[in-house]
């Protein structure tokens, strides 16, 4: 960079043509033009929906159900939704996410393989939410028969954000020293227990970081959960709240907040709530990508330190 | 004792070798099930009245099936939405890794994160709300829901993926040709364009096939600014892309309707097979290098 500074410091000495100093100036317009967009854009959506969605915002809009007696809407249910559906497919994604990258990393000496396995992932990445959302409809609700249930929506998310943890894993293992496992295997302990207690605990912040990102993941999704979790959010949350238990949440049908702001806004036409549950997307958003920078950090300093 | 510890550490062994194929699993269940439920309709429409035919009336009678008008608009909205987003994106990534001082990078690309960020619902409401009524005023039409509405939402949505793949290629341009056409002359600005653009090429290809990906794959966001009609694209019509051909129908499609949009699926699938093929192509020759 600094040498750079001095190069482009004495170029302003000499002499550059005059078709030259256009092409520069052009790039340098378009590169300003360009940035300035981005960033107004950005500034402009997250201003928007914050300014309009934030004076929606209402501790009984938070704290109920909707009810066509009163004609009032309240959004817990889709919360309480989002939340269950977060917590199922965390915790039948974590396990298969890191096992498989565990397995890449340290199990795996077929190179055939591991090349099948992370194209397969690769693949996984790239097919759109809608996709999952219909194999997720004919294989999870018809053929397993779990209907159309924020558990079936759940393991639709599972397989969506399998390859996220299994990528951020997997680079996580990758930065542990193999003199750890080299030291651990000269006193004696079998692969089982070097993984468990010398790999696996050195990967908390791949694991950490890929929970972050598949988070920001679902919370942002919709076109997945439309046939698989429903979006019938006024009586089946009620139910789901009602008993209480989160099995039995699991099998009703639910919309989440994103599902929910794409009825209220398309089908229903209510933009206040739609402005409400966007600016507390956009919160949450901005919550996630700043402990992701945060954990990274942390995990970066107690490294190198 | 040694036996039995052997037989655990095999066990555990085979216990990762099958998480670890569960992705394979995945795809493949993904294929198969498109492949199954894809066929039967376009076995009975007739491969070619389906893909080729112009009308597409699931609930007329008699019903016609035809898809051509929904994968013009995708290709028509996606290539759009390539036109507009990658030049934006390719400066902002030129002037990003390059030439923006490091405080100034920061913020912008804390910017880009949280655009990427953004649920696709909340891009499709703002859309709704902003740009389908500014569109409806300054081009004085009926509707502002139209082919040109979702070209710039998707354009919006795919900047981030396509700013943060080409930064990373263009950060990663070996120093030494940047200094080598310092040495000889060419001005800080030319080097980035002449030099380090051309050697980071397989990077921004990259990164312009992703963006590809994620616009013909998007869903709620194009529901919502489309207008959702079955037109052949033209640029201020309401359209319907095959994503929300698929989304739009399946709530309320039964019988044959429905196999038609599994159909529809497994074409999208398929489009998205290629772009996974190409992405691959781009990157690793990037590796190889």
């Amino acid at each position: 960079m600094e040498n750079v500074k001095t190069i482009s410091l004495a170029r302003e000495n000499t002499k550059v043509s005059s078709g030259r100093k256009t092409y520069i100036c052009i790039m340098k317009i378009l590169m300003a033009l360009s940035v300035t967009f981005t960033c107004a854009i950005t500034i402009f959506i997250i201003g928007y929906v914050l300014f309009k969605g934030i004076p929606n915002i209402s501790w009984e809009l938070l704290s109920t159900s909707p009810s066509y007696l009163s004609g009032k809407i309240g959004i817990l249910p889709d919360i309480m939704n989002t939340l269950y559906i977060l917590l199922a497919s965390l915790v039948i994604v974590l396990p298969l996410g890191v096992g498989s990258a565990v397995y890449l990393t340290e199990y795996a000496k077929n190179k055939k393989l591991v090349g099948i396995i992370e194209y397969a992932s690769e693949t996984l990445s790239g097919i759109p939410s809608i996709i999952y959302g219909l194999v997720g409809m004919l294989f999870f609700c018809q053929f397993l028969g779990f209907q159309t249930s924020l558990l079936a929506g759940a393991l639709t998310l599972v397989i969506m954000n399998l390859p996220t943890i299994m990528r951020t894993t997997q680079e996580s293992l990758k930065t542990v020293p193999q003199s750890y496992r080299e030291g651990a295997f000269g006193l004696g302990a079998g692969k089982w227990r070097v993984i468990r207690t010398v790999v696996l605990p050195n990967c908390v912040d791949g694991v950490i970081t890929g929970c972050i990102l598949s988070v920001g993941r679902i919370l942002g999704e919709s076109a997945a959960l439309l046939f698989t979790a429903g979006f019938a959010h006024t009586l089946n949350g009620l139910i789901s709240i009602q008993n209480g238990v989160i099995t039995s949440g699991l099998s009703s049908s639910g919309s989440t907040l994103t599902v929910a702001l794409y009825v209220y806004a398309k089908e229903q036409g209510e933009f206040e709530v739609a402005f409400a549950i966007s600016a507390i997307l956009m919160i949450l958003t901005m919550i996630i990508n700043l402990s992701a920078d945060a954990v990274g950090r942390y995990f970066n300093k107690r490294r190198s330190s | 004792m040694k036996n039995k510890s052997k037989v655990f550490e095999d066990i555990i062994h085979g216990i990762f070798l099958i998480l670890g194929l569960i992705t394979v699993g995945c795809v493949l269940l993904i294929t198969v099930y498109l492949i199954i439920a894809g066929i039967p309709a376009i076995r009975e429409i007739g491969l070619f009245k389906f893909l080729f035919g112009k009308t597409w009336a699931s609930t007329a009678s008699p019903p016609s099936y035809g898809i051509l008008p929904f994968i013009m608009s995708s290709i028509y909205g996606t290539a759009g939405a390539i036109l507009l987003g990658v030049p934006v994106g390719f400066f902002t990534a030129v002037y990003l890794a390059k030439l923006a001082p490091l405080k100034v990078k920061k913020v912008v690309e804390t910017a880009v994160k949280l655009l990427a960020g953004i649920p696709s619902v909340v891009y499709g409401l703002v859309g709704m709300l902003v740009l389908v009524p500014s569109i409806k005023k300054v081009f004085n039409l009926s509707d502002g829901a139209s082919l040109f509405a979702a070209i710039i939402v998707l354009a919006i949505m795919i900047l981030p993926s396509i700013i943060s793949v080409s930064m990373t290629a263009l950060e990663s341009v070996p120093k030494e040709y940047e200094d080598a056409s310092l040495a000889l002359g060419a001005t800080p600005i030319e080097t980035y364009f002449r030099v380090s653009v051309p050697a980071a090429k397989s990077g921004i290809a990259a990164s312009v096939v992703l963006g590809v990906g994620r616009a013909i794959g998007e869903a709620m966001a194009v529901m919502m600014v489309s207008g959702n009609v079955p037109n052949m694209p033209s640029l201020f019509q309401s359209v319907r892309f095959l994503t929300t051909a698929v989304a739009s129908e399946m709530s309320y499609s039964s019988g044959l309707q429905r196999q038609a949009l599994f159909s529809i699926a497994l074409v999208l699938f398929l489009f998205i097979m290629l772009i996974n093929v190409a992405l691959n192509f781009f990157l690793k020759r990037d590796k190889e290098k």
